[in-house]
């Protein structure tokens, strides 16, 4: 009976007592740049109506699942070409090696010249930063299909498409997912700095339009949102993440456990 | 077999490169947009020749260097504490859970609010995204460590820092390693963003300028810059822990980020 | 059924040649039983991917029921010894059964009925829903075996499928693979290097020399067809056809280490 009741007072002991610091610490708080946690609270509902939501929270997550999704696909379907070819992956490698070193954030300025600064422009900037983690990860992924896994395919006759979708995907999902997972958090710093570069909505513009304001209250409202919204698409990840690679977390533990 | 990889790794970089001077000149794009890969050549000799093109990389570096020294300072010193007082560890947990994906570029207007566009406001950023993933990794590093060893040494009587300095440390190094490597990596991007965004000066904010005064080859130079500086980062410190986990036995996939 | 004539099979890299095996030729009737042992590293397992069609042989050919062997042919079902590797972790037992019959052109109720036969037959009726590896090491080996029956296959190859599983659980198998032979049909070839197990499932023994390999010796075995563990094991014949093969390979590995090695043989 004790364990349970532990386990919960450890969760919830820290960030609670975190959150008291803070509410204290800045209660009746003079400084402009850090009003009381009390004054945020109440402003949040206030900043964060229903227009708010629908003008800035969505068109960003909107933006930023399109861009993602674009590079999900892009990166598996290109790493799993470049990935089951060695001569292909030979000529690629330097190349992606240098475009996936390129910091993403600078590939604002390069996109806003193409696509000007609207959707398309975000999108992209999102996409073109995300794809090369899912990319080298599926490469390798797919490179390091177990010989023998490959072998008994060949010899039941398993190939093309078949053996894309039973074997060598699911064979490479727990490196692809490794991949996404990076993609996921450069995703969300790239829409934030997309928005905040060039834009008339969204999450990064209006924060960035409540710091130029002196709106003080609104920007930390701003920040908690991005914060929160950070945190449930990795808890998002994670279920999904869970579920798909259910077998591989199931097999690390049997293997872990003999 | 690997002259053969370097031949065709050679043929596969000198056909992007052709490609970036026949594209543009052949009118596919357009060359106010994209030069051709010759004229971005000769922006970036020109960078080279000026001297505040090497300022910008310097203040670059410190950000970047600095940032990063800090963070693995803290993610060690905060990981270890937190593996070796019984009951921090799964007390903080839930914190770090939430803590850990918050991006560091939410952070922005507050470090433009409280350090304006000095070097501290990319501190702030580059030490908040490269903290996470060096203590992410001495945490797993330590849970890593061998119960018998770690029941050897307490039998043997060593004290708690005879135990860090001999068990839980070598055990962890090679962790501490992918996370200096990760985190290397992740130090570069906030750095150029925080000069990008904000103005810090560095490389970012001059390809910001660049691009305001629709300067485009200079634009394109300074990417390949950032570019070349991320690939040497990234070699660097894949030697490094590959170093570090060469006298380590055991042999572990990546540990996903 | 399975011809292999002239079989050789050297391999190059890095300026290295390594000749595995060297000339091989024998065959195996239909419905025979025949176990293939060797010394280790014998090249057994390059024998046995020759006759698969998974690597192509440098000299000699293959043929199955008379058609040359140029890649894996349909009638032909391989069992690993890499359990654990060759079933597919991502897939729960009776869809690792059912993946291969989805390459052949059946109905989705025939496939259900003939992954349901297979894993009674190996007595893994139950495991269906699970995924591999929850199951142990010897289970894990029945639902490959249980793949391969699924497959209908003419000829059924085993690469060393019992070196990984402990003593008690390996006796079981061995008996499970001389039932389902009995009782189906199919064309066995046997690979071990255990010459008690080659002894107790052949019906046919083929001793093979160390690499490069050549064909040191082959005899039928001449015991019932009905065996036992306890009773067969200490038949005065099984102790002959023992004392037999063990004197070959201990030969073959007295020439083997007894000759200079040379990576490089001169050419024929």
């Amino acid at each position: 009976m004790r364990r349970p009741l532990l386990r919960i007072v450890l969760v919830f002991a820290l960030p609670a007592v975190l959150v008291g610091v803070w509410w204290a610490a800045s209660a009746g708080s003079e400084d402009v740049y850090w009003p009381p946690l009390g004054t945020i609270l109440r402003t949040f509902p206030e900043v964060w109506t229903g227009e708010r939501w629908r003008g800035d929270v969505l068109p960003s997550v909107l933006r930023l699942a399109a861009g993602y999704a674009l590079a999900a696909v892009a990166g598996v379907a290109l790493g799993t070409l470049v990935g089951s070819r060695r001569r292909v992956r030979a000529v690629c490698e330097p190349v992606v090696e240098f475009l996936r070193a390129v910091p993403p954030p600078v590939l604002v300025p390069v996109i806003m010249l193409f696509a000007g600064i609207g959707d398309t422009m975000k999108i992209l900037v999102i996409a073109g930063g995300c794809v090369w983690p899912v990319l080298l990860n599926t490469v390798e992924g797919v490179r390091a299909v177990d010989p023998v896994m490959a072998e008994t395919a060949r010899s039941y006759g398993i190939t093309g498409v078949a053996r894309l979708r039973d074997v060598v995907l699911p064979s490479a999902g727990p490196q692809i997912f490794a991949g996404l997972r990076q993609a996921l958090s450069i995703g969300i710093i790239l829409m934030v700095i997309s928005e905040m570069f060039a834009a008339s909505n969204g999450l990064g513009f209006a924060v960035v339009q409540f710091q130029r304001s002196f709106a003080i209250p609104g920007m930390w409202t701003g920040i908690l949102l991005l914060g929160l919204l950070g945190f449930v698409l990795s808890v998002l990840f994670q279920l999904v993440e869970r579920r798909v690679l259910g077998w591989y977390h199931g097999l690390r533990d049997a293997s872990r456990r003999s | 077999m690997r002259g053969g990889n370097a031949a065709l790794g050679a043929a596969g970089l000198a056909g992007f490169l052709a490609l970036g001077e026949v594209v543009p000149r052949l009118g596919l794009v357009e060359e106010d947009y994209f030069p051709p890969a010759g004229r971005i050549a000769g922006a970036l000799g020109e960078e080279v020749a000026d001297s505040a093109f090497w300022t910008a990389l310097g203040d670059t570096l410190t950000g970047w260097a600095l940032g990063l020294a800090i963070a693995v300072g803290a993610g060690i010193v905060v990981g270890v504490i937190l593996s070796v007082v019984p009951y921090l560890r799964e007390a903080t947990a839930s914190t770090i859970e939430f803590l850990r994906p918050i991006p560091s570029v939410a952070l922005i207007p507050l470090a433009v609010l409280l350090y304006g566009t000095g070097l501290r406001s990319v501190l702030l950023l580059v030490v908040y995204a490269a903290f996470w993933q060096v203590l992410v990794q001495v945490l797993y590093g330590v849970r890593d460590v061998d119960p018998v060893a770690e029941e050897t040494a307490r039998s043997y009587g060593l004290g708690t820092w005879a135990r860090i300095r001999y068990v839980m440390w070598p055990t962890a190094l090679p962790y501490v390693m992918t996370g200096v490597r990760l985190a290397a990596a992740v130090a570069l991007i906030l750095a150029v963003t925080a000069e990008l965004v904000i103005g810090a000066p560095g490389l970012g904010a001059r390809i910001a300028v660049a691009q305001t005064s629709q300067a485009v080859p200079e634009m394109y130079a300074l990417i390949v810059v950032t570019g070349l500086l991320g690939l040497l980062i990234n070699v660097g410190a894949r030697s490094v822990e590959r170093r570090a986990l060469a006298w380590h036995q055991s042999v572990r996939g990546e540990v996903a980020v | 059924m399975l011809d292999v004539r002239g079989l050789r099979k050297v391999y190059e890299g890095s300026g290295r040649r390594t000749e595995a095996v060297r000339d091989l030729t024998f065959t195996v009737g239909a419905g025979e039983l025949v176990c293939l042992v060797g010394p280790s590293g014998c090249g057994k397992t390059t024998l046995l991917k020759c006759v698969g069609g998974l690597l192509a042989p440098t000299a000699g050919e293959v043929s199955l029921a008379g058609r040359r062997v140029e890649g894996p042919p349909p009638g032909l079902a391989f069992v690993f010894q890499e359990y654990g590797r060759s079933l597919f972790p991502w897939m729960r037992v009776g869809d690792n059964v059912e993946l291969p019959l989805k390459q052949k052109d059946m109905g989705r109720a025939r496939r259900r009925e003939l992954v349901a036969d297979a894993l009674a037959s190996v007595g893994l009726a139950d495991a269906a829903g699970a995924y591999p590896w929850q199951l142990s090491g010897g289970m894990q080996q029945r639902v490959a075996i249980a793949r391969a029956l699924a497959y209908e296959p003419e000829v059924l190859l085993m690469d060393e499928p019992f070196a990984a599983v402990d003593a008690q659980t390996r006796a079981d198998l061995e008996d499970l693979v001389r039932r389902l032979w009995r009782e189906r049909g199919i064309t066995v070839l046997f690979v071990t290097h255990d010459i008690d197990e080659a002894v107790y499932l052949g019906e046919r023994v083929i001793v093979l020399s160390a690499s490069p390999t050549v064909v040191r010796e082959q005899f039928e075995v001449g015991l019932p067809a009905e065996r036992d563990q306890v009773h067969t094991r200490v038949a005065p014949r099984f102790a002959e056809l023992r004392t037999r093969v063990y004197e070959q390979i201990r030969a073959a590995k007295r020439e083997a280490s007894g000759a200079v090695r040379k990576d490089t043989p001169p050419l024929r």
